[in-house]
């Protein structure tokens, strides 16, 4: 019993919980059609590549995972959303390309063509993420601009910047060493990789160093903070900028994915999920305490969900319907009036219980 | 304060760099007076084989064109279209605007154009509703309206659509397949399809069309899933499907070819065969020309072309119209379909014989777009 109530007040508790509880759903609908209970979870070997709904999770879950890294210290530091991400991630795509294949040609289909080299393209990329994370966290920071208007402006003018970029075109880099960071790495899916380098790094530093106190600090109470002797706005700067390096990041899985720079799709919506990975993963989207962990199974949750539709053949149609009752029920079961129910309901048992052994 | 200074200029420099792209999007009139200007890419007839014909009168013919916007290779295609067609050469002026997806943008469009007095105008809806008032407009002041690509629902106030029927893309697809099938000796069909963005109406004419086939044939649809037209979507889906049916389809109905592209990579990692000689029957729609070029390359099967060609229709309309003819409401530009192997050269849809042209380095090199 107490074993079982240490584990339910663990904080991951809940989001790991809601990420089996979807992973069931899939269990239950392979048996009900007839095929083993573990088909979902089985990983095989085919052509020389991992391949099983659980590494598509992890692969197509990617980008959201590194997105939610981001999103979870700025939702954490200024108590708002960066709305921008997601064409961010398109403009850092399409200045990659831009820069790999030269201004104006749509086209490069050998690494013989490139304009200049692929790390420049790359670098710059990461380099015009950071720059946007820059400017949304200045904007945030030091001129005191609500974060969710002050994102509004990349919002919608980054991805016509990358459209601009592009020359209106789709720009189409069809070489292998830029397909490398959307394909794989020997047997294995190369954005699950990156992830977990993201995750690890950033995981470091906050655990080595006081940066994460700092974030919550300043997420709590800016300016006690401040007179405490944090510089609050440069903290809350520094996320924003950590935030737009994730997109940079983000962007060139995407692109590299589709070897081109797809300006009107990379990204598309992206931004939505990623705050939703936030919530699901058990944050408060009004700032204060983070959970990172907490985070990045939200997002492998969302892909989670995309996957079993793929998996029980949801028409397109009704997909999102079907997204939207899991996502109403993961997010009801984390809410604190609903918490707090369950508790008292586990308190009244234990009084009941103690009633029981005394008499 | 150096702070808020650094803060203020990052903020000024972003902030100019927005307004220099907003400039993008503004009216651009082609002058006829163009001294030097090249002649429109000599008539490559666009697959139809609709001359254009120079306007005959000695007047300029004023043309008002307002465009969707410049989201994808096959829009860029259809503004080059009327470029070229609406050209100084061929006796017009064009006014374009690019209406960036923005539908007040448009309707303020049109609303210029009547206060330009032009001749005609050309209308890409974004919208299919909310026209009346401004068509009942452009009646009061005597211009004739042509409505291409997408429809306008609320209101018949236009001389002439002129677009692609996708219901007989989806048919011409279905009838190819039943002839190859029958000539390769397949006697079971499991198709999978990727389908185009929910409720789009190229998604819904090319399902119903291909379905229509299917039930009669009694072929067997796997899953039709969206793939929403991208690269990424198709990819996706595909890598799903692979899982899902692995060794049980033998044909993939890609709805774009975006889609068709994501696809290729999917079944590449899964080690699925396709195209001429391999194990899946790949299938595509629209027909840019990289794809054009695949079919030649036998990655794809057949491949079934959106004609965005709409201006040299567009041009005979007017010149009817000039005539003082009456054109009809309703008029399909003429698409063509690729295949990859010479084995069938004529399907039958709807009762009417179509050529399915067998791609050859010549037929590509005289793909416009």
């Amino acid at each position: 019993m107490s074993n079982v109530k240490k584990l339910t007040q663990k904080r991951l508790f809940l989001p790991v919980f809601c990420m089996i509880l979807v992973l069931c759903i899939n269990m239950v609908y392979d048996l009900a059609s007839g095929s083993n209970f573990y088909s979902f979870f089985e990983i095989t070997l085919t052509n020389g590549l991992l391949s099983g709904r659980l590494i598509n999770i992890l692969n197509r879950g990617s980008e959201v995972a590194i997105l939610a890294i981001g999103m979870t210290l700025v939702v954490s530091a200024s108590a708002g959303t960066d709305i921008s991400v997601g064409s961010v991630m398109s403009l850092c795509a399409s200045f990659c390309c831009m820069l790999v294949a030269g201004f104006g040609v749509s086209s490069v289909s050998s690494a013989e063509e490139f304009a200049m080299p692929l790390a420049v393209g790359l670098i710059g990329a990461l380099l015009m993420g950071c720059l946007c994370g820059a400017f949304n966290g200045s904007l945030v920071a030091y001129l005191n601009i609500q974060p969710m208007v002050a994102t509004l402006i990349l919002w919608s003018a980054a991805r016509a910047i990358g459209l601009l970029l592009c020359n209106n075109l789709i720009v189409y880099i069809r070489v292998p060493e830029f397909g490398v960071f959307g394909g794989y790495i020997g047997p294995i899916p190369t954005p699950i990789i990156i992830a977990a380098v993201c995750v690890a790094v950033i995981s470091v530093v906050l655990k080595k160093t006081a940066m994460g106190m700092y974030v919550q600090s300043v997420g709590i109470n800016k300016k006690a903070s401040r007179i405490a002797g944090l510089n609050s706005k440069r903290i809350i700067f520094v996320c924003y900028l950590i935030c737009g390096l994730c997109a940079g990041i983000a962007g060139i899985v995407a692109s590299s994915r589709i070897t081109s720079a797809d300006s009107n799709n990379i990204g598309l919506d992206m931004e939505l999920d990623a705050i939703l990975a936030v919530a699901l993963g058990g944050n408060s989207l009004g700032g204060g305490k983070f959970n990172l962990a907490g985070s990045i199974i939200g997002a492998y949750t969302i892909q989670a969900i995309t996957t079993t539709m793929y998996n029980m053949g949801v028409s397109s149609a009704v997909t999102p319907v079907f997204k939207a009752i899991v996502v109403i029920v993961i997010v009801a079961v984390q809410a604190p009036p609903l918490k707090a129910w369950f508790k008292k309901r586990a308190a009244a048992k234990a009084v009941a219980q103690k009633g029981v052994a005394s008499v | 304060m150096k702070k808020k200074l650094l803060a203020l200029l990052l903020a000024l420099g972003m902030g100019a760099s927005l307004a220099a792209c907003g400039g993008g999007g503004g009216t651009t009139t082609e002058s006829p007076a163009g001294g030097e200007s090249t002649p429109p890419a000599t008539e490559t007839t666009p697959a139809g084989g609709e001359e254009t014909t120079p306007a005959t009168s000695g007047d300029v013919i004023t043309v008002g064109f307002a465009q969707v916007g410049h989201e994808s290779d096959w829009r860029t295609a259809s503004t080059k279209s009327a470029q070229d067609v609406f050209s100084a050469e061929n006796g017009y002026e064009l006014s374009f605007v690019d209406c960036d997806n923005d539908s007040a943008a448009q309707l303020e469009a049109v609303r210029n154009f009547i206060q330009q007095g032009v001749d005609y105008i050309i209308i890409d809806p974004i919208v299919s509703t909310g026209w009346d008032a401004v068509l009942t407009e452009c009646e009061d002041a005597g211009i004739p309206v042509i409505v291409i690509d997408r429809t306008i629902d609320d209101s018949d106030k236009y001389v002439s659509w002129v677009g692609s029927d996708f219901k007989v893309e989806g048919l011409a697809c279905g009838e190819w397949l039943k002839a190859y099938a029958e000539d390769k000796g397949i006697t079971e069909i499991n198709a999978l399809v990727i389908e185009g963005s929910t409720g789009a109406s190229a998604t819904i004419g090319r399902t119903d069309g291909f379905k229509e086939i299917a039930d009669r044939e009694g072929w067997t649809i796997l899953a039709s899933q969206t793939g929403d037209f991208t690269e990424a979507g198709g990819q996706e889906v595909m890598e799903s499907y692979c899982q899902s049916y692995a060794g049980q389809f033998n044909v993939v109905i890609c709805q774009n070819d975006n889609e068709a592209a994501g696809a290729m990579t999917a079944m590449d990692n899964a080690g699925v065969t396709y195209g001429v000689g391999g194990d899946v029957i790949l299938v595509s729609f629209d027909a840019n020309k990289p794809y054009v070029q695949m079919v030649m390359e036998g990655k794809i099967n057949a491949n079934f072309e959106c004609n965005p060609m709409a201006a040299p229709t567009v041009a005979e309309i007017i010149q009817q119209l000039e005539a003082g003819e009456t054109p009809e409401k309703e008029i399909y530009v003429t698409e063509s379909w690729f295949v990859a192997e010479d084995n069938v050269s004529t399907i039958t849809v709807n009762g009417e014989e179509q050529e399915c042209i067998y791609v050859t380095q010549e037929v590509l090199d005289a793909r416009p777009y």
